[in-house]
């Protein structure tokens, strides 16, 4: 800091009037920015479209759960317009990413509400995502249906919150059961992301269910999402001698977990809930996760002609199996505008009280019916990876 | 007590990739006293070039020691053509200016953000995963220590290049004048050594090491994004500080140290420490001995 | 006599722009507005430190993550029930106004606090040195509220009370707002242009002569530090209270990189300077979100360039006060330094 030159007395002036000629030009830069979207919005003549918002993780860590819902949800929209629409309208998806970043989902979420103006909110996957943004939808008064959120916590931040989709106490208990009865493990150890709420939620009920059942948790290690090494916790399990390990993570750390721990000699099968569901795990975790099994809310290869329907659909429009996300985002949009139509109205409150109406609505992912709690009450299935695929094992009927 | 082993042998691993990218920092700190911000994201470029090399070359499809072999060399050579890059556009002329202490560290970062923001623009924000050039399966296991392949190839080539450099350190003249230039720049200068050019070559070389790391976490550690060059970086940092900042074996030591105590934390207190327990060492250092393990007292003329 | 009537025009002022601005401008200009309050105060109480006192600290959103932490947690747990206790015996309007500077206070003394704990050890250190310190101290405070599930850990905080679900905590007048930060300036200018404040910027040119001066230098960075972190603190707490939710992910290192660059553009030892450069820096991005990605491309390389073209940012070491604001008391001074 010694010995600087001290500079002539005008370079403050010149370095005001930069100053100010720098603010004078992004003003006006704003100004014309402004004045450009208001334009664009003045010039319909067809009916207006009812706007839907779609906050989802289109990049990061979970890209695959908000691409997946978007073109699930694009795919319904596109066969609902085809179809004249709702209440004479058509149907306008507006997707805003939140790079999978919880905080990031608020403020996705408090755009679409403010700045798009949307009648209602689709989204998210991830439950710590839908829990930052719900309270804004709940502020705000806009309806708010997360397709595949499974932390019981969601939905009880108001009652203008929904979910077309499972709990997290049925999940893990289907797990936990399927783990004790079906697998014959009596010693489990557990490695849950303590970042996320679905993976503490999840491991928690699992957890309880399991020692219900009987049986032992063995060793109980956690992960943040994001880390990539997996050795120091996998070495603490193995040493506990588990005969299976619960991951209720997301697909990215699961399959690098996997990996990591058949490295480290580590043959016991791993156990996961619907965060496994992803072509991802696979291309990930490769060889490494053949033989593992874990919770979804649907199987793509299941014999139900609807299913096989959708499948074969959405197959030719995106050349690739629809994962859970992708027939939850298709039933949520379905359900939304199903909600639409009977209230005959897009305000808040009408849509709400019609979306909490809903009974027995015929879904790719089964007859869903909101209750009381807003939740749905739905069936899950276990899948198995083999030959590199995820492939039906089991349906669990819902408690 | 075999849980210890493996812990350590878990911990030096991952403490060797440390190690190559607190070379960096403490190499151009000794000659320049900058903190170079920037060199975490050089580690990020290394383990990108690596991923899109492989998959051109062909490597990702069929995994082999040769196109890991050459992975390695071809992304090491264009991350020390990029360390170059840098010296030469965003350090040297603040450093020919007289410019201080302060700004080319505002430099460092403005440069660390350049890399980071590019990077997600070029290889797009998702996290991408790198080819297996090897195979990955548990090679030996003695007394329930297992030692995966994956880690072998990373520990001897990480040890190689320890090696390596410090063999160009101590032996070589070019080694001689980076010492030089470490201890007292203008005296360095006035006998006759090409101080810029030497400072040149210590980013060359400490930028092949980082892009080195970069491949191996990539082997190791899959998942490759454009800021996962962040965390791993200040670690290194870190590390480098422990082991003396400008001391060469200081800075291997202390990458070793710094991934063993990381380790160990995760297996035996838990997970959620990991990352702050590298600060927590940085601050006990820092009070305690600011110099570091290796380092020497400094003395300040006034 | 000029300077009463100009405090009662910018009071006038602040309170119709508290009333006003809602109605007149959509929600999106005005979190952004917000935003510029928190960075103003946050870029001129580190001004405080790396301007004047010479000292790099880099680890600023930390004190911010204690003010904006502390502040939530009062409001949420005291706050709301406090609020709802006295709902009818003032109107609404004013019950907040009376409120609204506890949690700031206390946003602001839990910082201060933390400030203290942090300075007195890494103060001892020296440049580089003191700079990888305070990044330290700043993750582990990061770190270490993201590892407190009573204030919501890897989830957040919202600013609401369950106990009392129609209550908003949150305070969105833009006029208190600014009113807070041209306080807390006014206040830290007063501090520096000070005859005791020469002690801050003697400690930065030479701190050894300082000391050979009978300048307690230790004393003077603890004392700059302390009051920079409370001020950073308020500035937390203003955010908290504006956005309604916070995130250990806004208090990152990055935050602190984003507001040590505000101090460098607009001039290590410049007040105004790094008020302006706050504003402009924290607009831009927004208003080119149509540059996407570029965007911080071109933040990131107007960094470099300042730093390879002008050093010395903005204004320097200096202040850009227009003449006519400047009182006649001033003026002479100002002339004489020219």
């Amino acid at each position: 800091m010694h010995g600087r030159r001290p500079f002539a007395a005008g370079a403050s002036r010149r370095g005001a009037a930069a100053g100010a000629c720098l603010a004078l030009g992004l003003a006006l830069l704003a100004l014309a920015c402004g004045r450009e979207e208001r334009g664009a919005a003045g010039s319909a003549q067809a009916p207006r479209p009812i706007k839907i918002g779609h906050f989802a993780s289109l990049t990061g860590d979970t890209a695959t759960f908000g691409q997946s819902t978007d073109r699930g949800i694009r795919m319904a929209v596109e066969e609902i317009n085809a179809r004249g629409g709702v209440l004479g309208r058509p149907l306008e998806v507006i997707s805003e990413d939140d790079r999978s970043i919880t905080e990031e989902a608020r403020t996705a979420a408090q755009k679409l509400i403010q700045r798009d103006q949307v009648v209602a909110l689709l989204g998210e996957v991830a439950s710590s995502r839908s829990l930052a943004a719900a309270p804004e939808a709940q502020r705000a008064r806009v309806p708010m249906i997360s397709p595949a959120s499974t932390n019981p916590k969601v939905t009880e931040v108001g009652d203008f919150i929904f979910r077309t989709c499972f709990i997290d106490p049925f999940q893990g208990a289907v797990m936990a059961r399927f783990a004790y009865e079906q697998l014959d493990v009596k010693r489990v150890a557990i490695l849950f992301d303590f970042k996320q709420d679905y993976s503490v939620g999840l491991a928690e009920f699992f957890r309880k269910k399991f020692v219900e059942l009987g049986g032992e948790i063995v060793a109980d290690e956690r992960y943040t999402s994001g880390d990539i090494e997996f050795r120091a916790q996998l070495t603490t399990i193995r040493a506990a001698n588990p005969e299976a390990i619960f991951v209720p993570g997301y697909y990215t750390e699961v399959g690098l977990i996997a990996k990591q721990a058949r490295e480290l000699g580590l043959s016991v099968p791993l156990l996961g809930g619907d965060g496994w569901d992803s072509a991802r795990t696979l291309e990930i975790g490769g060889k490494a996760v053949e033989g593992y099994y874990f919770s979804n809310h649907y199987a793509a290869d299941s014999d139900n002609p609807k299913v096989k329907d959708f499948v074969r659909r959405y197959e030719e429009k995106h050349h690739e199996v629809p994962d859970a996300m992708a027939a939850l985002g298709y039933d949520a949009a379905g359900i939304l505008a199903d909600a639409l139509a009977r209230a005959g109205d897009v305000s808040g409150d009408k849509l709400r009280d019609a979306i909490a109406a809903t009974r027995d609505y015929d879904g790719v992912t089964g007859k869903i019916t909101i209750d009381e709690q807003r939740n749905a009450r739905k069936d899950a299935v276990v899948l198995k990876i083999q030959d590199g695929k995820f492939r039906f094992f089991r349906q669990i009927p819902a408690s | 007590m075999e849980n210890f082993l493996q812990q350590l042998l878990n911990g030096i691993t991952w403490g060797g990739i440390y190690a190559l990218i607190a070379l960096g920092y403490t190499m151009v700190y000794g000659v320049l006293k900058l903190i170079n911000f920037a060199h975490g994201d050089v580690y990020m470029v290394g383990a990108m070039t690596g991923y899109y090399l492989a998959h051109a070359a062909g490597f990702a499809a069929h995994p082999s020691l040769y196109g890991l072999a050459v992975t390695l060399l071809v992304s090491m050579a264009v991350c020390g053509a990029l360390g170059a890059t840098i010296e030469r556009v965003a350090y040297r002329p603040l450093r020919l200016r007289g410019a201080g202490r302060l700004a080319p560290l505002i430099t460092a970062i403005g440069v660390s953000l350049l890399l980071e923001n590019t990077g997600q623009l070029v290889f797009g924000a998702d996290p991408k995963f790198f080819p297996a050039l090897v195979e990955s399966r548990e090679l030996v296991s003695l007394g329930g220590i297992s030692l995966s392949n994956v880690q072998a190839v990373v520990l001897a080539t990480a040890l190689a290049l320890m090696a390596g450099l410090e063999f160009v350190v101590m032996r070589t003249r070019f080694g001689r004048a980076i010492r030089a230039v470490s201890f007292d720049a203008p005296a360095a200068a006035l006998m006759g050594v090409p101080v810029d050019r030497v400072i040149l070559g210590t980013f060359v070389l400490g930028s092949a090491l980082a892009a080195a790391a970069g491949i191996l976490v990539g082997l190791s550690n899959p998942k490759i994004d454009p800021l996962m060059g962040i965390m791993p970086g200040i670690k290194a940092f870190v590390a480098a500080v422990l082991g003396g900042i400008g001391n060469i074996p200081g800075a291997m030591a202390g990458g070793l140290l710094l991934g063993v105590i990381e380790t160990l934390v995760a297996g035996y207190l838990s997970s959620t420490y990991r990352d702050a327990i590298a600060f927590v060492v940085l601050i006990a250092i820092l009070l305690l001995r600011p110099t570091g393990l290796f380092g020497a007292p400094q003395t300040e003329k006034v | 006599m000029r300077e009463r009537a100009l405090l009662l025009l910018a009071l006038g002022l602040l309170v119709a722009a508290d009333v006003l601005l809602p109605r007149v401008l959509n929600p999106y200009y005005l979190t952004i507005l917000s935003r510029i309050g928190v960075a103003v105060l946050a870029a001129v109480s580190l001004q405080l430190v790396n301007g004047f006192t010479g000292q790099f600290s880099i680890g600023h959103a930390g004190f911010m993550a204690v003010g904006a932490y502390v502040s939530a947690a009062v409001s949420v747990h005291a706050g709301a029930a406090w609020l709802a206790a006295w709902a009818d015996a003032l109107p609404a309007w004013a019950l907040r106004a009376c409120y609204f500077p506890v949690p700031l206070l206390a946003g602001g003394a839990a910082a201060a606090l933390a400030g203290l704990a942090v300075g007195i050890p890494a103060l001892r250190l020296r440049g580089d040195y003191l700079a990888i310190a305070t990044l330290g101290f700043g993750e582990i405070i990061r770190i270490a509220i993201l590892n407190v599930d009573a204030v919501g850990g890897a989830r957040g905080l919202s600013l609401s009370a369950p106990a009392h679900p129609g209550l908003d905590l949150r305070y969105e007048g833009l006029g208190a707002m600014y009113g807070v930060v041209a306080l807390s300036v006014a206040v830290i200018s007063r501090l520096v242009y000070s005859t005791g404040g020469l002690a801050f910027r003697a400690v930065r040119e030479d701190e050894t002569a300082a000391e050979s001066v009978g300048i307690a230098t230790t004393r003077v960075k603890v004392e700059a530090f302390v009051v920079s972190s409370f001020f950073a603190g308020v500035a937390g707490a203003l955010f908290a209270h504006s956005e309604g939710y916070i995130h250990t992910n806004s208090f990152s290192f990055l935050r602190s990189f984003e507001i040590v660059v505000f101090v460098v553009l607009g001039g290590l030892g410049s007040i105004t300077g790094a008020i302006l450069a706050a504003a402009l820096l924290t607009a831009a991005p927004e208003l080119l979100r149509g540059l996407g990605e570029w965007r911080m491309i071109l933040y990131s390389v107007l960094l470099i360039a300042t730093m390879l073209l002008r050093p010395q940012g903005l204004f320097g070491q200096r202040e850009f006060v227009p003449g006519w604001l400047r009182s006649r008391r001033e003026a002479p001074r100002a002339a004489a330094r020219g």
